[in-house]
């Protein structure tokens, strides 16, 4: 039996940043968390706040679980985490530079060149294209694990397009408004200036022709998307246009959006669409989410687009395993921040030891997202390993393995009362003229007794992050 | 504003009309229902309001027989039925979703309350539902989202562009009905200012919810010219021709003034002259023209401002 590290006790003391919120749930009434409980949901509703999972049958509006228990850091946790998480934003992006440059870290031995140049997210049209101010990832989404009091693990770095920060946004704002009380007991520092931060940052990487303020779009797949709701929060928040692909044209040098009042120029896009959507005239030919002829004007400095074109290649899984390496090569710097032992199955000694210990292990797929493809070695039956093995077999350069974390838990709210239940965080760190994140971030936690997935596709729910001020 | 967030408000605004447009036909049917009358009668002015909303075809490939269940059917739930009351609803509150920004969130509101409770009432068992309780049920959100609009929207373009949908609407819907009236209601001539003629002028009048501001405007009997009067050329009567097209004009004018010079106007200037036209006839010189043909005409127009507001605005001047 693993031991897993409380995040509120200490043997049976209460940890001093949970203190004050120990005495709110052991004098509050059953009955009213039950109320309360309705009420946020009611909230999220109205709000229209839904996980949209659309063509998998059910509700096509699915709300994710809301857990009114927050997850509590001290301000010393955070400011550790925080330098380790801007640490490693800035090697990704010097990453992202070199590898569509000169490729030093290639030549220095230190990443294999197969691992890149082959990488299916490696974009071979944006070589030697150097976005403005270098910036290749502006939004950078950690997975973080906690495994001790001191022990935090990054579980993938997602440079392309993290979701989940208007979770954190709304989580505040609904437990600010049912609770105001906690929230003049405690010291809590505010998240709710995301939204200028990040439209400052996408601001800051205006394209070089830009000569007013910049013009800045989210470019949204739609309405069906699973995270449409987002797009069109940050929009709203930031004050700009939600567009779709064919909103845009291209004309000339530059992109435009069709208005009521003609076509208006576009500097900076946010897009919410994968790369091999973004151009059918570069890309995928069967795409309508795009906009033709975009990575000409993207090339020529036209028009910046956020994450650029060719960011995927940093946070692959099997790229994952060499973020040390990197933070050591271009920040001349020890990592903060732990990577997991992470085997990868294509080098023989790796695989023969996963090959072994399957039951042991998480096995992931390299390009994998959202829990699925993987498989949890402790949590499943011993048919289910089998016929992992046999996909392993089929191709390992697809997979990679890690040991089973102890995750961390926080108290919940479940139906018995309150109980702990495995967590992880996401954090956003923005990446303009300046490196910034909001303290807090997404904590998901796994409803299910025992469940160390936290996906939201897979059952899992969401709690409000506190960092509290000194 | 994006053309697109434009073109979803005009729709939206156009759907929540014509939500209205279909819960009025089942009040109508169920009026016609309480009324004595030959089995015969009763299927053929159904068959005629279904005419009028365009969908008679469509009902009679899918449902065959004319029954107070298969029409609460297709024109309160059926989504295969474009202009039904839950698939207007549905594109509705769709359009709100994709331009969520445009709308106060007292609009979004009542727009997805509105949803809500519809999918709500789709899973009851449909013995438990009776006709009036749909048609309350869609008049009052109706009537809610647009209060929540004239109370909340920011007198703005996308303001302007809701209004549209809502006026372009509520003309040709009048227009429609005006026009099966003559068309398909009265085939024989020699019912003309018989006793089934009233009749059938009030049904008209019903579907318009127009039946007791008729007499306050007019005071006693109902006559083909006086309703025919009230629904086109009287500017008090809110669902006249004249009342939805003037304020078509007004909302043209509105984005015309806002948005200056740069942008054309073929839309207004179309919609002016079709409301200078309309101002230049009596009731008479409309029964001299026909009218079947001045009803045709008029649709016509309407279509013609549709299209110019779609090249104007709705494009984006690629």
């Amino acid at each position: 039996m693993m031991s897993y590290y409380n995040e509120m006790f200490e043997g049976d003391r209460v940890r001093d940043p949970y203190a004050r919120l120990r005495d709110w749930v052991e004098t509050m009434p059953d009955d009213f968390r039950q109320m309360k409980q309705a009420e946020a949901e009611a909230l999220f509703r109205r709000i229209g706040i839904t996980f949209a999972v659309y063509g998998e049958g059910g509700d096509p509006d699915r709300l994710i679980p809301f857990d009114m228990m927050p997850r509590v850091f001290e301000q010393a946790e955070w400011r550790r985490l925080e330098r380790g998480i801007k640490q490693r934003a800035r090697a990704l992006n010097a990453f992202l530079r070199d590898v569509y440059g000169r490729g030093e870290i290639i030549r220095a031995g230190r990443i294999p060149a197969r691992l890149v140049y082959q990488n299916e997210a490696y974009e071979k049209s944006v070589v030697g294209v150097v976005p403005p101010r270098g910036i290749y990832s502006h939004i950078i989404g950690i997975d973080l694990v906690r495994t001790a009091k001191d022990e935090f693990y990054v579980l993938e770095d997602n440079c392309r397009t993290p979701s989940g920060v208007s979770y954190m946004l709304e989580n505040r704002e609904i437990m600010m408004r049912m609770f105001p009380q906690l929230f003049r007991n405690n010291r809590i520092e505010p998240v709710d200036q995301y939204p200028d931060l990040l439209r400052r940052t996408l601001e800051s990487v205006a394209p070089a022709k830009c000569s007013d303020r910049p013009t800045c779009v989210i470019l949204t797949p739609g309405h069906y998307n699973s995270a449409y709701y987002e797009h069109s929060f940050l929009a709203n928040l930031m004050g700009v246009e939600l567009v779709e692909g064919q909103d845009l044209f291209v004309d000339g040098e530059f992109v435009y959006m069709r208005t009521t009042t003609g076509p208006k120029r576009v500097d900076v896009i946010y897009r919410r669409i994968d790369d091999p959507y973004l151009d059918p005239l570069c890309f995928r030919p069967d795409s309508m989410l795009g906009i033709p002829g975009l990575m000409d004007v993207y090339r020529s400095g036209g028009v910046s687009i956020c994450s650029a074109p060719g960011a995927g290649v940093a946070d692959d899984k099997a790229i994952y395993t060499f973020v040390p390496e990197m933070i050591r090569f271009y920040l001349g710097e020890e990592p903060i921040l732990n990577n997991v032992q992470t085997w990868t199955l294509w080098k023989d000694d790796d695989y023969r030891y996963v090959m072994e210990h399957l039951p042991e292990l998480v096995v992931k797929e390299v390009h994998g997202s959202g829990g699925y493809g993987m498989l949890v070695g402790p949590k499943s039956t011993k048919e289910e390993i089998e016929t992992f093995r046999l996909k392993i077999q089929a191709n390992p350069s697809n997979y990679i393995a890690q040991p089973t974390l102890a995750l961390s838990t926080c108290p919940t709210f479940v139906d018995e009362g309150i109980a702990p239940r495995h967590v992880d965080l996401r954090p956003y760190c923005l990446c303009g003229d300046r490196i910034e994140l909001v303290p807090g971030g997404l904590t998901r936690v796994a409803l299910r007794d025992g469940s160390l997935v936290v996906n939201s596709s897979q059952g899992g729910g969401v709690k409000d992050t506190w960092v509290l001020s000194e | 504003m994006l053309s697109r967030t434009a073109s979803n408000l005009f729709w939206m605004g156009r759907n929540l009309e014509r939500a209205e447009t279909a819960a009025r036909l089942l009040d109508v049917g169920q009026r016609i229902t309480l009324l004595p009358n030959t089995e015969l009668g009763y299927q053929n002015e159904w068959n005629s309001l279904l005419q009028a909303s365009g969908s008679s075809d469509l009902f009679r490939e899918k449902y065959g027989d004319i029954t107070q269940e298969n029409i609460e059917e297709f024109i309160f739930f059926d989504r295969a039925n474009p202009s039904s009351v839950a698939s207007c609803l549905e594109k509705a509150r769709e359009s709100g979703r994709i331009v969520r920004t445009a709308l106060t969130s007292q609009v979004w509101d009542a727009l997805n309350v509105s949803y809500q409770e519809l999918r709500k009432i789709e899973r009851l068992p449909r013995s438990k539902l009776d006709t009036a309780s749909l048609t309350d049920f869609t008049t009052g959100h109706t009537s809610t989202v647009r209060g929540a609009i004239n109370a909340t929207q920011l007198r703005n373009d996308g303001w302007h562009f809701m209004n549209l949908g809502y006026g372009l609407e509520r003309a040709d819907a009048t227009a429609r009905l005006l026009d099966v009236k003559y068309f398909v209601l009265l085939p024989r001539i020699e019912f003309v200012g018989s006793g089934l003629d009233t009749y059938q002028w009030q049904v008209i009048l019903r579907a318009l919810s127009a039946h007791r501001a008729y007499h306050w405007a007019y005071g006693g009997d109902i006559t083909a010219g006086q309703v025919a009067d009230f629904l086109i050329l009287n500017g008090e009567s809110p669902r006249a021709l004249i009342t939805s097209l003037y304020e078509t004009v007004w909302h043209l004018e509105g984005l015309a003034r806002r948005y200056g010079d740069g942008v054309p106007i073929s839309a207004r200037d179309k919609a002016r002259e079709v409301l200078t036209a309309l101002q230049a006839r009596d009731i008479e010189m409309i029964f001299d023209e026909g009218l079947h043909e001045f009803l045709s005409w008029f649709i016509r127009e309407l279509a013609e401002i549709s299209n110019l507001v779609h090249q104007d605005y709705l494009l984006g001047g690629a």
